[in-house]
């Protein structure tokens, strides 16, 4: 099988999905070990567990379809259990800050249209987001915009050429002298002169994305937040008295801040560097806050570089049927959120949860030790097309089909534009897909709760 | 299944009949002319008011901006809830509510038909999945297309029938209902960061103009048989002295009318009614307005009557969204569609004792009754954005009461107070003119042929109000007349009860109304066209269009064009 036009990490799921670690049967846990059994054992014994719970927890849903999400939605609320997806270990903190500020964006079109400034803020596309500068941004065609992909490639081949003269140079022991230029170098602060579209990275390290880059700050861990505030002041244009903010000369930042100010359009991805350092949603604050600063001069947006292929999805999904995008406890009959408190890995450490029904996700794998050992304590049901690490500790695993490969669905970008995911072949036979094994987990659940209360009368 | 209402005072303005009492007779989900007595399950509807299931035609319920709005804010969610029932799904929001207690409220006032006036097309999926998720009411939604790249090319170089054809693939491939033009030319400008102001401005980089943006469009929507008209949300929305401008955007398309029939529809026309130089000398506009309208027969409008509430502004206006923005200080959500629209939310509250606000609530009801002609204002809160739809029945009260409105009236800013026209106007509506501005104008402007109206052969989509108009004189008991549209005795959805003395009795689906316009020649997907949606669209062609298995229950409405 060979696969086309797809980025590395497509690649590696299109050619992964059918390994070794596939689950084909339904698994129940019998005497300590997982052994196989039929489906409709497997879906009675899930829908068991979750009827009985007090407070089950239904986590993951980021890796699945819209279609699944909605079903999860219903059945959390027949269980009166909490909903949660992976957003909470990952842009959660952006989400509150947006419902505490907003947040100015737009689709990725506009971007690849209009956008003269692009700022990644700890986030490292190349590595992480593969065609995302070449698809949206930096490097592709716009109707307003052209593409810097030549003069990338031009200052990738000196940059390579420099590091082997450089690397000849400590060949012949020349080291002393190289080190002492390169440092004399840095001290002068270089300007932002480019015409067209400019590029900036802000990381704590020299990433790949780095590289690519016009500009690049390096942050000192965990100053993020200082250096955002610093770049309010400078663009309100006040005076900073000191030399440098978080380990960078002011005079880097006042070039950056100029080339925010001056640009026509600029944008600004920020990836978990900035979401889960220190200071967390307030660094997302003070970046929302930047934007409003910089939307009085001139159009700026923001953007979180989302993870999972679907997060947005189940964040979309769960807010139009519950009104809030994580974290939601239908224990009470009705939808709550208050994040810190209903968030599943708040949940499992104070040992709340008596069973847990784990989606396209890998928690144990994920999540901090003590949530993970209550976790695995309860009762707790899997549904994922691997043996990952929470299959191997449950008591019910059911395989499923790959969203995208084999099966349809739908899937939200990071910029909130539903895509239609097409099936590519067909599902080992006997696999279904998330969305039908949540209907008969829903449908056995809401069966065996009528008998309860046939019983009651 | 059969059912027959007895005895309930009929206001059904379509068929002329005005509040006779008499019988309704439904068999399987539409209106007969009789039905075995017998056998039907009746309803005693014995002095009771018997009224068409109530039409939005403009309602922000569902799609990307929507549910950005219900994300953004928590706290208008944590007052206000509805539990889970045996037969009812959860739900929050009191501006902007979950998709399940959209459908729930609309129902239980006796609405049963409700359009979403803005759909991204890229996003248009987003809408349709959401609308699957609103029960019991029937919806459809009108695709922005304003400042679709496509559009603006074709009418710069004056192409009106190339637009056309490209126009009906676009409402067909999104399934949409109608041409929806936000703010003209400014949305594209928004792009950068900036607006129009007039309508003969320049839009940035595409020479062309919002006056000939809105009148291509208007002839597009002529060549295609479309039923409803262009919908217009007009250039300078929400700005001092904007009554001129939707002046001059009536006046654009006056030559363009045939016969009496309408050609533009203005929305929530209270924001664009605007005098005064600033929010300072803000006065109304609604005279001038209202005396245009009933001297020309070629408009439509709808209120967008504002409440005094906390509420969620949200229109695919980004530039109004961001100059709120600025006014309140409240947070900010922008949300730039590439190649065709823009959108914004921002919080806000209308304060009684604000000048500004008084105003604004008192223009909305000086437009509704100041305009003559009830087939041509239609009731609507502009839902979020003048106030949250479960209002309705506060303003039925006001239009149908000057004692209701003298009440309000005392409570409002002294100085907007003084100002105000309202104390000089006398006139009250009549149920029967009720039922004209809240469902059977609504569904003629809308052309839908079997909404609004209780004829044999129309959906059986009916509001039973317990209010006896031979005992209750509206306008003195005008806390009644509240109480009765909140909570309607008996809503009947496609000759079902869904919903008894405001308890949601079934949780039925609603269909998605969309149009299928039909072109004698279509337009030509080639790979040209293929290599243009590559170039201003970062999704594939294939991927665009909404399947129809995105929609639950589908109901598509066939419509030949003439290019």
């Amino acid at each position: 099988m060979k696969v086309k036009n797809g980025c590395a990490m497509c690649e590696s799921k299109f050619s992964g999905y059918n390994d070794e670690h596939r689950v084909l049967k339904p698994l129940i846990r019998k005497n300590g070990n997982l052994v196989k059994a039929s489906m409709k054992e497997a879906v009675e014994k899930a829908a068991k567990i979750l009827a009985e719970a007090n407070y089950p927890i239904l986590y993951g849903w980021s890796s699945t379809s819209c279609e699944a999400t909605r079903v999860g939605l219903e059945l959390t609320e027949e269980v009166g259990g909490v909903i949660d997806n992976t957003a909470v270990v990952c842009h959660g903190p952006s989400l509150l800050s947006v419902q505490e500020l907003g947040i100015p964006s737009c689709t990725l079109g506009q971007i690849r249209h209009r956008a003269d400034l692009i700022i990644y803020w700890g986030s490292d596309p190349w590595s992480a987001h593969p065609r995302h500068i070449e698809r949206y941004t930096a490097f592709s065609d716009g109707r307003f915009e052209r593409s810097m992909w030549r003069g990338y490639l031009n200052k990738v081949k000196a940059l390579i050429g420099r590091k082997k003269v450089e690397s000849a140079l400590r060949r012949l022991s020349l080291k002393k002298e190289t080190e002492g230029s390169s440092a004399s170098k840095s001290k002068v602060c270089p300007t932002i002169s480019k015409v067209g579209r400019k590029l900036i990275v802000i990381d704590v390290r020299r990433t790949k994305t780095a590289e690519m880059a016009d500009y690049f700050i390096q942050v000192e861990p965990n100053k993020d937040y200082e250096l955002l505030q610093a770049f309010r002041t400078l663009i309100r244009d006040q005076e900073i008295d000191v030399d440098e903010v978080a380990g960078v000369p002011i005079e880097y930042l006042e070039e950056v801040a100029d080339a925010m100010v001056r640009c026509s359009f600029g944008a600004l991805f920020f990836g978990l560097g900035l979401t889960m350092s220190k200071g967390k949603l307030r660094n997302i604050d003070a970046a929302l806050s930047l934007m409003r600063d910089l939307n009085m001069c001139t159009k700026f947006i923001i953007m979180p570089m989302r993870g999972h292929f679907n997060v947005t999805g189940a964040n979309t999904v769960s807010t139009w049927q519950s009104g809030y995008p994580y974290a939601v406890d239908f224990s009470l009959g009705y939808p709550r959120y208050n994040p810190g408190e209903t968030t599943v890995v708040d949940i499992l450490l104070r040992k709340e949860s008596d069973a847990a029904l784990v989606v396209a996700s890998d928690p144990v794998a994920s999540f901090p030790r003590k949530a993970v050992e209550h976790l695995v304590e309860n009762p707790l049901v899997v549904i994922d097309p691997h043996m990952n690490a929470t299959a191997q500790m449950a008591d019910v695993v059911f395989p499923s089909a790959f969203v995208g490969i084999e099966a349809e669905g739908t899937a939200y970008r990071m910029d909130h534009v539903p895509l239609p995911l097409k099936r590519v072949v067909a599902a080992p036979s006997g696999v279904l897909q998330d969305e039908e094994i949540l209907w008969r987990i829903l449908s056995k659940v809401r069966k065996i709760k009528k008998t309860e209360k046939t019983e009651e009368l | 299944m059969e059912l027959l209402i007895k005895n309930g005072f009929v206001y059904d303005p379509l068929n002329g009949v005005k509040g006779e009492k008499m019988d309704i007779a439904i068999r399987d989900g539409k209106i007969v002319d009789k039905v075995n007595e017998r056998k039907a399950r009746k309803i005693d509807a014995c002095w009771m008011v018997v009224m068409a299931g109530g039409v939005d035609i403009h309602s922000h319920i569902a799609g990307s901006k929507v549910n950005a709005g219900r994300l953004l804010r928590p706290e208008d969610h944590f007052k206000d809830f509805e539990g889970k029932t045996p037969v009812t799904r959860s739900g929050v929001g009191h501006s902007i509510p979950s998709t399940f207690t959209t459908g729930y409220r609309y129902a239980r006032m006796g609405y049963t038909t409700v359009m979403d006036p803005a759909m991204p097309p890229l996003e248009a999926k987003h809408t349709h999945e959401e609308f699957n998720d609103i029960p019991i009411i029937d919806k459809a939604s009108y695709p922005l297309l304003g400042d679709w790249w496509f559009v603006l090319e074709y009418l710069k170089e004056g192409r009106i029938e190339e637009c056309a054809r490209y126009v009906a693939w676009m409402i067909t491939s999104t399934k949409g209902y109608a041409i929806k033009i936000v703010n003209p030319g400014g949305l594209e400008a928004w792009g950068f960061g900036h607006n129009v102001r007039s309508l003969d401005d320049q839009v940035p980089f595409f020479c062309v103009t919002p006056r000939e943006i809105i009148r291509g469009l208007c002839k597009v929507n002529r060549l295609l048989n479309l039923p409803h008209t262009i919908h217009v949300h007009t250039n300078n929305l929400g700005r001092p002295g904007n009554y001129l401008t939707a002046l001059e955007t009536m006046k654009s398309v006056e030559d363009l009318a045939t016969d009496d029939n309408p050609v533009i529809h203005i929305t929530h026309c209270q924001f664009c009614a605007f005098k005064g130089d600033d929010w300072r000398t803000l006065e109304s506009g609604a005279e001038e307005i209202a005396n245009y309208v009933n001297s020309h027969s070629h408009v439509t409008l709808d209120m967008g009557q504002v409440i005094f509430t906390d509420t969620t502004t949200m229109t695919a206006d980004g530039p109004f969204q961001y100059t709120l923005h600025e006014l309140s200080g409240n947070k900010w959500v922008n949300h730039d569609v590439e190649t065709e629209t823009s959108a914004g939310i921002v919080p806000f509250r209308y304060r009684r004792k604000s000048y500004a606000n008084a105003i604004q609530w008192s223009i909305g009801l000086e437009l509704a009754l100041l305009i003559e002609d009830p087939w041509r204002i239609f009731l609507t809160t502009d839902h979020p954005n003048g106030g949250p739809f479960t209002s309705y029945p506060k303003i039925i009260t006001w239009l149908m009461s000057k004692k209701a409105r003298e009440k309000a009236l005392k409570r409002i800013n002294a100085r907007a107070r003084s100002r105000s026209l309202l104390p000089s106007i006398d006139r009250e509506l009549s149920l029967y003119e009720v039922a004209v501005v809240t469902r059977a104008g609504q569904a003629k402007a809308l052309g839908l042929k079997n909404k609004g109206h209780l004829g044999v052969g129309a959906d059986a989509d009916i509001a039973i109000y317990n209010l006896n108009p031979e005992k209750t004189d509206p306008s003195r008991k005008f806390k009644a007349v509240r109480r009765a549209f909140k909570q309607a005795a008996y809503t009947i959805k496609g000759g079902k009860i869904v919903v008894k003395g405001g308890e949601v009795l079934e949780h039925v689906v609603g269909s998605t109304m969309w149009l299928d316009v039909h072109s004698s020649e279509p337009a030509r997907i080639t790979d040209e066209m293929k290599r243009r949606f590559k170039e201003y669209w970062t999704v594939e062609y294939e991927n665009y269009p909404v399947t129809e298995n995105y929609i639950e229950v589908s109901n598509p409405i066939t419509v030949k064009a003439r290019v």
